[in-house]
């Protein structure tokens, strides 16, 4: 096997599905899928808070799991599918999850908010009742200076009873 | 009659107007600005905490692809901007000419087409740094022969600063029967906004503009002094503060990168973007605390609290850039006698330079208000153990009484109004405190470590009035402008800056009591300084006290025309016009209205000969006095014997911030000031070694809670109004913060007091605690 050894800086094109339209770009070799996301998909919900993989704010769904995409390159994602925040709500209605935050005061700046949302999104696919320990610890890869957590926890509860409750947001999306 | 609109007015717990925007990731936060092209700015940093510029040679950075502009202090000399001034009277630097005086100071400004050529580039620039002696020790730095750090003041000594009685203290302590001391140590930590600091600059050299969207906390403020230091006319200075992801006092200096950027643009002529990676934000950006104390309480033998005492040394780093009201070099901290009613106080503090990045941020509290409350009620805490009472009673014994306020302090403040044992007894009740220490004893009978600590803080919030606070000579008031469209709907434009504090809504509801009109129709602007009116900004909690206020007084501005268009329109006298909330009718005729909406129809086409037309109204607040929040916080901990972790089983938070315009946002305030507060106890802590290396320096080594350690927090409230607030509230940002740290630590100290621990500094990581339960052959080895 031959390995293909590319300059950092070189381009390349990129196609992956991204909030359920396909899209191309073109990434340097070396771009993190957060700049890939933010500077050439021009999704700008998603933010960057660290360069060690700490805070979680840069969480997106890619092929169905959460990752933190400062620490994917955007190479890495090319023929994906991703799901963002912006992706989130469908057809002008809001996810529960968004709808959670926004009932149960689960954000204040607001910057950390759709990491920590992206990664209610996957807590939730995974387990869709989950207890307040296992909501706690779903988030732990995900850091909020303003809320103090209480009502992250509060909102992803209400997120997860609406979504039991309501099958037409099961499956799909992404 | 028609059905009264809701309008969310006042007390009402109804969803944030903004969110809308945060939970869709539609926000605008600095990084999120793109302007054709934009060229991004990076810094070469020093490796060094000291050290003599030898050389610097920039030829292979300029020639690397993609790179536009390099920028470096002696370029920024013939422009007056290697120094500028702090918000404190003493200057910074901006790009070092002769040595750096901290690690990770930028040192070289980097322009390149896109970040990445830019953080290419910057590892082209050669510099060549001749170490020189280093001193990050506050005391050692007023130490004779200790190295200088700022050649240009020839000492390391920043001020003296005194408070108080010294003598009367020194007879009350004389008198004493009881003395308790206790050397602490607050440590240096960073307020850890999620958001880095950043902004996007460009100069418009036709139209001379230079315009700045900026990560900060005070617009206004930065647009006077941007145009005093470079004589580019205010008019052509815009400062467009976006939406900020936290800020809590640290987003409120000018550091390098604004600068840098500005003029990066003007030689360029491009947009210029820079934004900080955690990693460079962190060690260079402002640091808050860094404080130690000798403090020292006197009480009689009936337990009366006599008389307190601080010596302190502040380490302010390199620069002297406390965004401290001028007449205060050391903030408000003689609010240091706290909830109790003592005869007299005296407080001396020496400040220090050291080779550490500026510090002396007023992290989410006004001006070392954390630090003060930390003293006092850490000290109570020692005097109720060292007297052998429940530090409950010794508390409520010595509460100034709800009777004597107004009350003035010793110091000379005079708190608005209070409760402090209504606070503390509901938290006691709150956490079934009578059982948790009866559980306290059983469980000491058995050597299991269980500690309860209380803190019953008092802030000082809302600067300020005029006649006392200012910054820079600029004085702290704040200001509404509030426009009524003829249809009825509203735009309100403030001088403040929400950094997730929820301005959007609360103002709104403000307005919305006082006019009658749904907050949906309330639109709220802040930030940019092209539109809203001067105010100093979000900072030290003065958003409720004093623009909220402002929005108050505002809207009765806007009713009193209101009410003379309506009575025209009633074809009534003004005197028979009443206000009832949205509508005006005539006295004894209810069923005959117009409302606010009618009314502001009316003001663009229908009004009184000889009236102006338009319904607006602007308004600077100046408060009469400071506010003054409390509360009472108990804690409940267990400590493990093995490992020596200390456990918060409960806490419960009993505040009282006067009226509530949202119960929910207020709430949420308090998680998150404790939680910033459980941080600082438990685990987060900037140091460094004697060489001058950083240790903290991103979320790998500086560690800020996670849900997984943050306790549940339980909160609750008594509402004592302020009397000179229109609105009757205090302000609650800061509480939190404040209040807490001390409660956590006296209830690990509480748990430990048996075995001889009288105190442990902050951070309270577990090793501490097991390093101490060795010494006293306590720990356990599983
Ligand atoms: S930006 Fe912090 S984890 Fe990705
Ligand atoms: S809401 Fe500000 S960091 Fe979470």
């Amino acid at each position: 096997m031959t390995a293909l050894i590319y300059p950092a800086d070189a381009k390349v094109g990129l196609e992956l599905t991204v909030n359920g339209e396909r899209r191309v770009g073109e990434a340097e070799t070396r771009m993190l899928l957060v700049h890939f996301i933010r500077e050439v998909l021009g999704l700008t919900g998603t933010h960057v808070g660290c360069d060690t993989s700490n805070c979680g704010a840069c969480t997106v769904v890619l092929n169905g799991r959460a990752v933190k995409s400062c620490t994917v390159f955007a190479v890495q994602a090319n023929g994906g599918s991703l799901l963002t925040v912006e992706g989130l709500a469908r057809k002008g209605r809001l996810h529960p999850i968004q709808e959670g935050f926004w009932e149960k005061h689960g954000l204040q700046c607001g910057y950390c908010t759709p990491g920590m949302m992206m990664a209610a999104y996957d807590l939730l696919q995974k387990n869709p009742n989950p207890t307040e320990e296992e909501i706690r610890r779903g988030i732990s890869g995900n850091l909020c200076r303003c809320t103090g957590y209480v009502k992250i926890v509060e909102a992803i509860h209400y997120a997860a009873q609406k979504l039991r409750s309501d099958p037409s947001w099961r499956s799909g999306g992404d | 009659m028609t059905e009264v609109p809701v309008i969310h007015g006042m007390g009402s717990a109804v969803k944030r107007k903004e969110d809308v925007r945060f939970i869709q990731g539609r926000g605008t936060y600095v990084d999120d600005i793109s302007l054709p092209g934009m060229v991004y700015l990076d810094f070469v940093r020093s490796p060094c905490a000291h050290a003599k510029l030898r050389s610097i040679s920039t030829e292979k950075a300029k020639g690397a692809p993609g790179v536009v502009a390099v920028i470096t202090g002696k370029d920024l000399q013939p422009l007056g901007l290697d120094w500028i001034p702090t918000l404190n009277g003493d200057k910074m630097m901006v790009l070092p000419t002769e040595k750096v005086v901290f690690q990770m100071q930028e040192v070289v400004g980097v322009v390149a087409e896109s970040r990445y050529a830019a953080a290419d580039a910057v590892k082209l620039v050669e510099v060549d740094y001749e170490p020189l002696p280093v001193v990050t020790d506050p005391k050692k730095a007023l130490e004779e022969g200790s190295p200088i750090v700022r050649e240009d003041k020839r000492t390391n000594h920043v001020f003296h600063w005194e408070a108080g009685d010294r003598e009367a203290t020194d007879r009350l302590f004389e008198q004493a029967d009881a003395v308790v001391g206790q050397d602490m140590y607050y440590q240096r930590i960073h307020v850890s906004y999620m958001e880095p600091c950043g902004c996007v600059a460009y100069y418009d050299s036709v139209k001379g503009t230079l315009t700045i969207w900026m990560t900060t906390q005070a617009p206004h403020v930065v647009r006077t002094m941007s145009s005093l230091i470079t004589k580019i006319p205010e008019n052509k200075i815009r400062i467009i503060s976006p939406d900020i992801g936290g800020g809590f006092g640290g987003k409120v200096y000018v550091y390098p990168g604004y600068i840098v950027a500005a003029v990066a643009s003007i030689v360029t002529g491009r947009p210029v973007k820079w934004v900080n990676d955690r990693s460079d934000d962190h060690p260079s950006t402002a640091f808050a605390r860094d404080f130690h104390m000798r403090a020292k309480l006197a009480a009689k033998r009936d337990r009366t609290l006599l008389a307190f005492r601080v010596k302190a040394v502040s380490d302010h780093g390199v620069f002297f850039g406390d965004a401290n009201p001028s007449k205060f070099p050391l903030g408000l901290f003689s609010i240091c006698t706290g909830s109790y009613d003592l005869k007299a106080a005296f407080v001396e503090v020496d400040g220090a330079y050291t080779n550490k990045p500026q510090g002396g941020i007023a992290y989410r509290c006004s001006f070392r208000v954390t630090e003060a409350v930390y003293a006092i009620e850490r000290l109570v805490d020692i005097m109720a153990h060292r007297l052998g009472i429940d530090p409950a009673e010794l508390r409520l014994k010595n509460f100034i009484p709800p009777e004597k306020f107004p009350y003035r302090s010793v110091m000379g403040w005079v708190y608005d109004s209070g409760n402090y044992a209504g606070a503390l007894r509901k938290a006691m009740e709150m956490i079934g405190y009578e059982e948790l220490r009866k559980e306290q004893e059983e469980k000491r009978k058995r050597g299991e470590l269980m500690g309860i600590g209380i803190s019953s803080f008092t802030e000082i919030v809302g600067a300020g009035p005029s006649h006392t606070f200012d910054i820079l000579g600029i004085k702290m008031f704040d200001s509404a402008e509030i426009r009524i469209h003829p249809t009825g709907k509203v735009i309100a434009r403030f001088g403040t800056r929400s950094q997730g504090q929820g301005h959007e809504t609360t103002y709104a509801q403000i307005i919305a009591q006082e006019l009658g009109i749904p907050i949906e129709d309330i639109t709220v602007e802040e930030g940019d300084t092209d539109t809203a009116p001067y105010g100093l900004g979000t900072y030290a909690s003065p958003s409720t006290p004093t623009a909220g206020a402002a929005a108050a007084v505002g809207s009765r501005k806007i009713r009193e025309k209101a009410k003379k268009i309506a009575a025209h329109l009633l074809e009534a006298r003004e005197e028979d016009v009443v206000w009832e909330r949205g509508r005006f009718y005539v006295k004894g005729a209810p069923a005959k209205y117009k409302t606010i909406q009618e009314v502001a129809f009316a003001a663009y086409t229908n009004h009184p000969p000889g009236m102006e037309a338009g319904l607006e109204a602007v308004h600077y607040y100046d408060p009469p006095n400071m506010t003054f929040p409390f509360g009472s916080y108990i804690c409940v901990v267990d400590i493990d014997r093995g490992t020596g972790e200390a456990k918060v089983r409960r806490f419960v938070a009993v505040d009282d911030c006067g009226n509530i315009i949202n119960p929910l946002i207020v709430d949420g305030q308090i998680h998150g000031g404790l939680t910033m507060g459980f941080g600082t106890a438990f685990m987060e802590e900037i140091s460094y070694d004697q060489d001058g290396n950083i240790y903290g320096a991103n979320f790998m080594d500086y560690t800020i809670p996670t849900a997984v350690e943050t306790p549940k927090w339980e909160t609750d409230k008594t509402v004592t109004p302020s009397p000179h607030h229109l609105l009757g509230a205090k302000g609650v940002g800061e509480s939190a913060t404040v209040g807490s740290p001390a409660a956590f630590v006296n209830a690990v100290v509480d748990a430990l007091w048996p075995l001889g621990v009288t105190h442990i500094d902050m951070p309270l990581y577990p090793w501490k605690i097991r390093r101490l339960l060795e010494e006293k052959g306590y720990a356990l080895d599983k």
